[in-house]
């Protein structure tokens, strides 16, 4: 049973059960309203009602699942720092769980927080840059799948969407422009360059990153998800791809922001970058969705390069999966606390000097492996 | 993109402090740049003529949170100058031990600020952690952890409280280990040196010109040195070295720093080894007599210079502060031009500010 399977059938108990009652009702009035209970009746219980119901049902499986991944993802970024740091991290909020419901105390706090819109700000592109900021990131994750069956990118049938790590990719990378945007929006110089910062970056990385992609999916032979990750069934790509993968997770750093690369938001010389204006639970969103682009940057270098949910039986395949995305969190995490941060022009410098020629001779590396007939 | 200023500060992470620097860029380059101070202005000077001259200690104390036992002692040279006192030897050996000890934690602070500038967070966190083993002597000393007021006019308050001297010696060899491995951790790391070298150039005769003292001048390639120089206090029976560099940038000032930190162990060690028994303070006269008195000390981020008219009474007829930072600001303009946005936390980090003692 399948994801979509299993969501079908609560809605189709859930449709059969309210039909029940609506029938019943409609028995009850006159023959005119009766056919009109009837038609509704019918429409509810029709095989596309129930596919869309079904797909939003799975959507908000895939936003659960995101933020309870994100408050663990924010406890472990805490305890983990704090571990490095010689002090103990969230420790008194939910103590007997380690401090974990120090992130949902903050969250709640950012949410009482006044919403403060700048008198001269850009109004429709200061409300709007969250929305596709956001947007666009959980959009990532609705394409990964955790296993065959658990992925929301499937249909009733088990088929998956053919080109889901493109579509992955195409999602990444749309945030960049909501960074120009609320950058913009904020009128504010701070944002201004945060913003610029973060389309000049993204110039630099997007390509090598791209380029390491396609060897993977050289070696593949597929766009897809399950696809790539049974390709990984002998051995995984990061093995003879270690250099695609060292230039991926450097690119990876870039396009999620963290510190050797957070330039937009380099709080040193930017106060807080891009995001220096918005404040209250607008800047919760940000920071919350900056850990979920962490999470499924995780998830795509598992898939992509990990073995994805391949591993020893004796766990499920879900939870391998998990656990490799938050090893590649971690190390990230690591990297974050131990380097300083680069500049503009060095971050150019790099994307086009070394992780370039890089990922080229990975491609050709991939190339040479897929024409001796090894993957 | 046009050019446009942009204000850093007076609230902003790069300050350190309540001060202002305005930078014209275009792009991400810094074609202008204006530093305003005075957002911090106490009128400590004009504080000084309305009290007495022990009161005026602790008010020494407030003029840099980083070195604070710094000014306190160059205040009390100052007054000594005035009144003729002469120090007892053992009350020299106590100062030098604990000046030393303040650059040591001055250092350290600037170290961590520098390490949080550039984004290194560990830098940050493990610094101000071995800042605190200097700290917890100075409790043990003095009963504080930031402004001492511990100097006295003719000797200093205390006596060494017991076990001391185990406790320092224990401190810096605890603390020469963590220094090497800051050398590793900082300069091992590419991104640093890629930040630090070649970054916010000050060449020897514009560091002379522009007044500059202290690590910046002598890491432009200018042994000069105060304690060397013009030995002040016991320093001549020290035997060190002064740390200098030639390479003029970010990383030379860097460089410089952490060898004087070196050189403090040394300079501790020494005089807890030479350290005389006998009185640490004796009674100076309540009252000036007309006259100047002038002290001149070498100071974490420079040379400090305090000037003080006496006119027979109790108080001080007038107090001249000179701030090292005050004069060093003035040369950022001549280091930022030309460099990147992301160069000034590394350039103006790597001053060390200090804005209680630039305005006073």
């Amino acid at each position: 049973m399948n994801l979509f399977e299993f969501c079908y059938g609560i809605i189709h108990w859930l449709v059969d059960l309210v039909n029940h009652l609506w029938y019943w009702l409609g028995d009850l009035l006159p023959w005119w309203f009766g056919d009109f209970f009837d038609a509704v009746g019918d429409f509810a219980a029709s095989q596309g009602h129930l596919s869309v119901m079904t797909i939003l049902l799975e959507v908000v499986v895939v936003v659960v699942i995101a933020l309870i991944n994100v408050l663990n993802f924010l406890w472990i970024f805490r305890k983990f720092m704090a571990r490095m740091f010689d002090f103990y991290g969230p420790y008194y909020v939910g103590y007997r769980i380690g401090g974990w419901l120090q992130n949902l105390a903050d969250g709640i706090k950012l949410f009482v927080k006044e919403i403060i819109v700048p008198a001269k700000a850009d109004k429709m592109g200061y409300l709007l840059a969250p929305v596709i900021f956001v947007g666009s990131s959980i959009l990532i994750l609705a394409t990964i799948p955790f296993s065959v069956d658990f992925g929301v990118s499937t249909n009733k049938s088990g088929d998956y969407v053919p080109a889901g790590a493109l579509f992955a990719l195409a999602a990444f990378a749309i945030a960049p422009f909501s960074i120009l945007l609320a950058g913009w929006a904020s009128n504010n110089k701070y944002t201004l360059i945060g913003g610029m910062r973060s389309a000049a970056q993204m110039m630099s990385y997007e390509i090598p990153l791209l380029m390491t992609v396609a060897s993977v999916f050289l070696l593949a032979g597929s766009f897809g998800f399950v696809d790539i990750v049974n390709a990984q069934h002998d051995m995984w790509f990061g093995i003879p791809l270690f250099i695609g993968f060292i230039v991926f997770l450097v690119c990876l750093a870039a396009e999620v922001e963290i510190i050797p690369f957070d330039l937009p938001e380099a709080e040193a010389e930017l106060v807080e970058g891009w995001t220096t204006e918005y404040g209250g639970m607008r800047f919760g969103l940000f920071y919350m969705t900056t850990t979920v682009r962490s999470y499924a940057g995780g998830a795509l270098a598992t898939a992509l390069f990990l073995g994805g949910w391949q591993g020893p039986s004796l766990i499920p395949d879900e939870i391998w999966f998990l656990i490799k995305a938050y090893i590649v969190f971690v190390v990230f995490q690591w990297m974050t606390w131990s380097l300083p941060r680069v500049r503009v022009d060095q971050i150019l410098g790099l994307g086009w000097k070394r992780l370039l020629p890089l990922a080229i001779i990975n491609l050709m590396i991939a190339v040479a492996l897929k024409s001796m007939g090894w993957f | 993109m046009a050019e446009m200023w942009i204000n850093m500060g007076p609230q902003h992470p790069m300050t350190h402090g309540l001060w202002n620097l305005r930078v014209k860029v275009d792009g991400e380059t810094i074609v202008d740049a204006q530093p305003e101070i005075g957002y911090l202005h106490r009128g400590i000077e004009k504080l000084c003529e309305g009290k007495s001259y022990p009161q005026i200690i602790p008010l020494a104390d407030r003029l840099c949170y980083g070195s604070s036992l710094t000014w306190s002692h160059l205040y009390c040279m100052a007054v000594e100058d005035l009144m003729r006192v002469e120090v007892p030897e053992r009350a020299e050996y106590i100062r030098v031990l604990t000046i030393e000890m303040q650059r040591i934690v001055s250092h350290l602070m600037w170290l961590a600020a520098y390490a949080g500038d550039l984004g290194l967070a560990a830098g940050f966190v493990y610094t101000m952690r071995d800042r605190e083993v200097f700290l917890d002597l100075f409790q043990s000393l003095t009963g504080a952890r930031i402004t001492y007021n511990f100097p006295r006019i003719g000797g200093v308050a205390h006596d060494l409280p017991p076990n001391f001297e185990r406790d320092s010696l224990r401190a810096l060899s605890y603390f020469e280990g963590r220094l090497k491995e800051y050398e590793d951790m900082f300069e091992g790391s590419k991104i640093f040196m890629m930040r630090n070298v070649d970054v916010g150039i000050l060449r020897k005769e514009d560091a002379i010109n522009l007044g500059v003292t202290g690590p910046t001048l002598r890491a432009s390639g200018v042994t000069y040195d105060l304690r060397k120089d013009v030995p002040y206090s016991v320093y001549e029976e020290m035997d060190f070295d002064v740390a200098t560099h030639k390479d003029c940038d970010c990383y030379a000032r860097y460089r410089v720093r952490m060898d004087e930190m070196w050189e403090s162990c040394k300079i501790m060690r020494q005089a807890l080894q030479k350290m005389p028994k006998g009185k640490w303070r004796i009674v100076a006269p309540r009252n000036a007599p007309v006259g100047t008195g002038l002290a001149r000390v070498e100071d974490p981020r420079g040379e400090g210079v305090i000037y003080v008219v006496g006119d027979g009474s109790e108080r001080p007829y007038r107090v001249k502060i000179r701030s090292p930072i005050f004069v060093t600001v003035s040369a950022a303009p001549k280091m930022l031009i030309g460099y990147k946005l992301a160069d000034v936390v590394a350039i103006m980090g790597g001053l060390d500010m200090c804005i209680g003692e630039t305005d006073r």
